[in-house]
């Protein structure tokens, strides 16, 4: 399937719900159900900075996943993300 | 099965998808699954400014069940082929 490539790499994970979650991706199936380690849940608002709040190990169910994308460390870890302000990610309509 | 057939000829091409939560996402077409999963590469979201989520990610993972519409290059299809393919398929569907 197409996620391989993605194990072991961070990966950012966007859900139905529009919750961004960041995490090293362990494990996936034909589902595109997913399992994540080390996740954190990035919280975005248009009026404070970003906030990290830390979940640990997830299984994601494949029908909640949106979108999964590698993320390029460098320009990850150059970013400060309490200066980042932005509206969250909008849920799926008709999903 | 057709869809797929067609989405794999546009592999490597520059497509745009619009997922159902608005989000608009250009690159390039890496491969296609039979759920119409798309692996996108040199990744640019619209709107860059409104949506700094992705800022990090240059090629993503979209699950087929929350894509609304791809945008395709239309020089890389053949309108009339489709046209006639898809007719066939349906009318085959029909019979049995």
């Amino acid at each position: 399937m197409s996620l391989q490539g993605y194990t072991d790499r961070r990966v950012l994970l966007v859900l139905q719900d529009g919750r961004a979650i960041v995490g090293v991706l362990v494990g996936f199936d034909q589902k595109s159900n997913i399992v994540l380690s080390d996740c954190k849940e990035r919280v975005y608002s248009a009026d404070e900075g970003v906030e990290e709040i830390p979940l640990g190990l997830y299984l994601v169910k494949g029908e909640m996943v949106c979108l999964i994308g590698e993320i390029d460390e460098a320009i990850d870890s150059s970013a400060d993300l309490s200066t980042i302000r932005a509206e969250p990610i909008p849920p799926i309509r008709y999903g | 099965m057709l869809i797929f057939s067609v989405f794999k000829t546009l592999t490597d091409q520059t497509v745009t998808v619009e997922l159902k939560n608005d989000l608009s996402i250009t690159g390039v077409l890496k491969s296609v699954d039979q759920f119409l999963n798309i692996r996108l590469d040199n990744i640019k979201v619209a709107d860059e400014g409104r949506h700094p989520h992705m800022m990090a990610v240059k090629n993503c993972f979209i699950r087929g069940s929350v894509v609304r519409y791809v945008q395709l290059p239309a020089e890389h299809v053949d309108t009339q082929l489709l046209e006639d393919a898809t007719r066939r398929d349906a009318m085959n569907q029909v019979k049995r």
